[in-house]
């Protein structure tokens, strides 16, 4: 046995060495060189340098006067970007119809005149609990909501958001969205959208 | 399905065959000890390796001490990762200061991990160090996967040779696997992942402020509204275990939710890379099984049959995600595709990938035995959930791991000859080797394991509480739970309809055993065929030949496959995803009479 288990043990420790140790540091060391902000999780900074979230998590928006993100899944509470988690509800469970209903009725106490049926995306939970983006319908369907609330011209906003809208990667790959944290923190610049009115 | 679906999915489809053929040329002459370049460059430090582990690299191996020595080696590394989780919390590397693991989840992990499953009841972000998930984790998705194209390709040697005891050197092929083909094509993907945003740092999480701060009452205090003004970001060396995660069909994330975790699948890109990853090296294997026996019509046979049954379940389940759930249309919710949004059944998706990219995914990582995800599987529909669980329950052989989906797929190719043999009523060849009473039975043995897993395991579960406690979806579809678990481990895939609380001592042992007899019970009388194989003498092919390299024959061994699937495998899905669908269609029948 001793045959077998001698080189197994050697083979083991300098396999670890090879792919454990140098090749995970070998790619951290081309990632902290080649692509630096990547590497370390796309972290966004406001002007004052402070670091105010990444480009690639979402964030909690609950307030009328942003655009509203994917329902997340994850806990103790929504966008905890240390623990990714989806819903895991089977689309015949009955939770998910009352988890849907009461999204539902949510976005629409903010905007009771919207009577346009709801893009699927904004009223259920992304996979990782933490997908910055929602669809191009999403975010149409909160333009009239945010517009009056901030006292923009809707036309203008409509603009603004076809201008920021991702398309699908070299024209081909994935599907066409927005970035909610991306979009929110615009609105909140001051003077964005000034001598609207 | 739309425009964008079709091209998307033709343009991987074509991308994958594409590079088979030069990656499958590439393999085969590693392992045929052919000049390769890198070898030039690195065959000394591969001598210096042998050397310090005191291996006689041209010492032929009998099949019995083929399978010793790749035994031994996964028995070190099973005891290496459990070790490194149960002595975690007093190691280094561990900036977030978690726990040491306990016993029965480090166990299944370990065994997940050294069988190249890599099942996870565990979360990433919240359970393992950086050390872990490195010098455990990352380790056995290369030496994993290294064992079974080394199984593969002893099996594959056996048809070559004639009147020969050996049927190669476990060592070299394992060594040769990682050094020459696992290392630099992670190495590249590695690098171009993190250019897309996937993190690759060995710093602690870091902390952000909140646009908007949110309340959250904690369960302990109902009353108490805790302020949470900043978001913490889990980061680590996740693109170095990411790549060869997708290269060697591991599939074990870095993070919870795999690659639906925008830190490990930032963009469509990066999703597209690591899709084409996951069957690369599989679909390669078979161009390279065509070179090494000397005629690669062979090769594309299997690699033909493969594609079929695969390019069939991707329409198949991406249309039944792009459908749209009766019960949410009822409440206003707009699910029609279109410019603006994917539509479809979203719950559990990502925005970034939509439907066909979270469907395509499902189906390629469950052809392969890869089992990482971009798209909660759990809340798939009930069609789009039954086809993964299918093509695990079919053997993992439609592309299927690295290494064991060929030896696989050769395994029922046998089997397809010998009934075809019964048919014509001659003795059965394949590839010049006679098919005898021995092979068959050890073929017999290798179809038969994992079904018995996977049913006998469903049936134990679900006869007990502490089985059916874990379940989390009500009806039909916690049954699909069990069996999606139990197809998963039994295969070695290692997906998950992830509702399941699996991170139990029952579970976590159950799918052990399952995990283990399902890799080393398949292993170990694959290397039997080659041993056998190795030693017969080649027969010239005469009329009573049946041809192995013709459109027919792949059809031949499509309905063996699909026989053995089907047959084994339909009773249980009739009871969970098969009555979950035709409850949902009558719900549609009664929206739509309102």
């Amino acid at each position: 046995m001793n045959n077998y288990l001698k080189p197994a043990t050697m083979m083991l420790l300098l396999f670890t060495l090879i792919t454990g140790v140098v090749y995970p540091a070998l790619v951290t060391a081309l990632a902290q060189t080649l692509f630096s902000g990547q590497a370390n999780g796309s972290l966004l900074k406001n002007q004052q340098g402070q670091l105010i979230g990444s480009e690639l998590i979402g964030q909690h928006f609950s307030e009328a006067k942003y655009f509203w993100g994917r329902p997340s899944a994850t806990a103790p509470y929504p966008y905890n970007a240390s623990a990714s988690s989806g819903s895991n509800l089977a689309p015949s469970n009955p939770a998910l119809v009352d988890a849907v209903s009461s999204r539902i009725q949510a976005l629409k106490a903010l905007d009771p005149n919207n009577t346009a049926p709801v893009p699927v995306d904004l009223i259920t939970a992304s996979g990782s609990g933490l997908d910055p983006h929602i669809s191009i319908a999403a975010a149409e369907y909160q333009i009239k909501r945010i517009a009056k609330i901030r006292q923009i011209d809707e036309t203008k906003l409509h603009e603004w958001l076809n201008a920021a809208i991702e398309d699908r990667q070299w024209g081909v790959f994935g599907e066409p969205r927005l970035n909610v944290l991306k979009l929110n923190l615009a609105l909140d610049q001051a003077g964005h959208f000034e001598n609207e009115r | 399905m739309t425009a964008p679906a079709f091209l998307q999915i033709a343009i991987y489809l074509i991308t994958l065959l594409v590079l088979a053929k030069p990656l499958g040329i590439y393999m085969a002459r590693v392992y045929q000890d052919q000049s390769v370049g890198l070898n030039r460059c690195l065959a000394g430090f591969e001598k210096l390796l042998y050397r310090l582990s005191g291996i006689e690299a041209n010492q032929e191996m009998r099949w019995s001490q083929y399978a010793l020595a790749m035994l031994s080696f996964n028995l070190v590394g099973l005891l290496a990762v459990y070790g490194l989780q149960r002595f975690q919390d007093l190691l280094p590397l561990n900036p977030q200061a978690l726990s040491a693991i306990s016993p029965d989840s480090a166990l299944n992990t370990a065994i997940s991990f050294v069988t190249n499953t890599n099942w996870q009841a565990y979360s990433g972000e919240t359970t393992m160090s950086y050390l872990t998930q490195m010098l455990g984790l990352t380790v056995q998705n290369f030496v994993s996967a290294a064992s079974g194209m080394a199984v593969l390709v002893a099996l594959i040697r056996s048809f070559v040779r004639r009147n020969s005891i050996g049927i190669g050197n476990f060592w070299v092929d394992m060594t040769r696997s990682i050094l020459y083909i696992l290392l630099p094509l992670s190495l590249l993907l590695a690098v171009v992942l993190v250019g897309q945003g996937v993190v690759q740092s060995l710093k602690p999480y870091q902390t952000v402020s909140l646009q908007q701060s949110l309340s959250h009452s904690s369960s302990n205090q109902p009353d108490d509204n805790l302020q949470v003004v900043q978001q913490t970001l889990a980061l680590g060396p996740a693109a170095s275990q990411i790549a060869i995660k997708q290269l060697g069909t591991n599939g074990g994330g870095f993070f919870n939710v795999n690659s639906a975790h925008p830190f490990e699948n930032p963009t469509p890109l990066s999703n597209f890379l690591e899709m084409l990853a996951i069957l690369l090296i599989p679909a390669s294997l078979c161009y390279s099984f065509g070179v090494m026996v000397g005629d690669t019509r062979q090769g594309w046979v299997i690699l033909g049959a493969m594609t079929l049954v695969l390019v069939a379940l991707i329409f198949v389940t991406v249309s039944a995600e792009q459908n749209d759930n009766p019960t949410l249309t009822a409440l206003g919710v707009d699910q029609i595709a279109s410019a603006q949004q994917a539509g479809g059944n979203m719950e559990g998706k990502e925005t970034r990938f939509g439907i066909v990219n979270s469907a395509l995914w499902a189906v390629v990582t469950t052809a392969a035995s890869n089992g990482s995800v971009n798209a909660m599987h759990d809340s798939f529909t009930p069609i789009g959930g039954m086809v993964p669980m299918w093509l695990m329950q079919l053997g993992e052989v439609i592309f299927g791991g690295v290494g064991s989906g060929l030896y696989g797929m050769i395994v029922f190719a046998m089997v397809a000859v010998f009934i075809a043999g019964l048919m014509i009523g001659r003795t059965p060849e394949y590839l010049g080797k006679k098919i005898e009473a021995y092979e068959i039975k050890m073929a017999a043995m290798i179809i038969l394991i994992p079904p018995f897993m996977v049913l006998g395991g469903t049936a134990i579960t679900l006869m007990l509480d502490v089985g059916k406690a874990a379940i989390f979806n009500p009806g039909a579809h916690g049954f699909s739970e069990v069996l999606y678990a139990y197809s998963s481990a039994g295969n070695n895939n290692g997906s998950a309809f992830g509702g399941l609380s699996a991170n139990t001592p029952f579970y976590n042992l159950m799918l052990g055993i399952a995990m283990l007899f399902s890799r080393y019970w398949l292993m170990i009388p694959v290397l039997a065929i080659a041993g056998s194989l190795a030693s017969k003498k080649i027969v010239p092919v005469g009329a009573g030949t049946l041809p192995t390299h013709t459109p027919l024959f792949a059809v031949l061994l499509i309905i063996t496959v699909l026989m053995v699937g089907a047959l084994t495998f339909v009773p249980a899905l009739a009871l969970g995803p098969i009555v979950e669908h035709l409850q949902m269609i009558s719900q549609h029948s009664l929206t739509g009479s309102l």
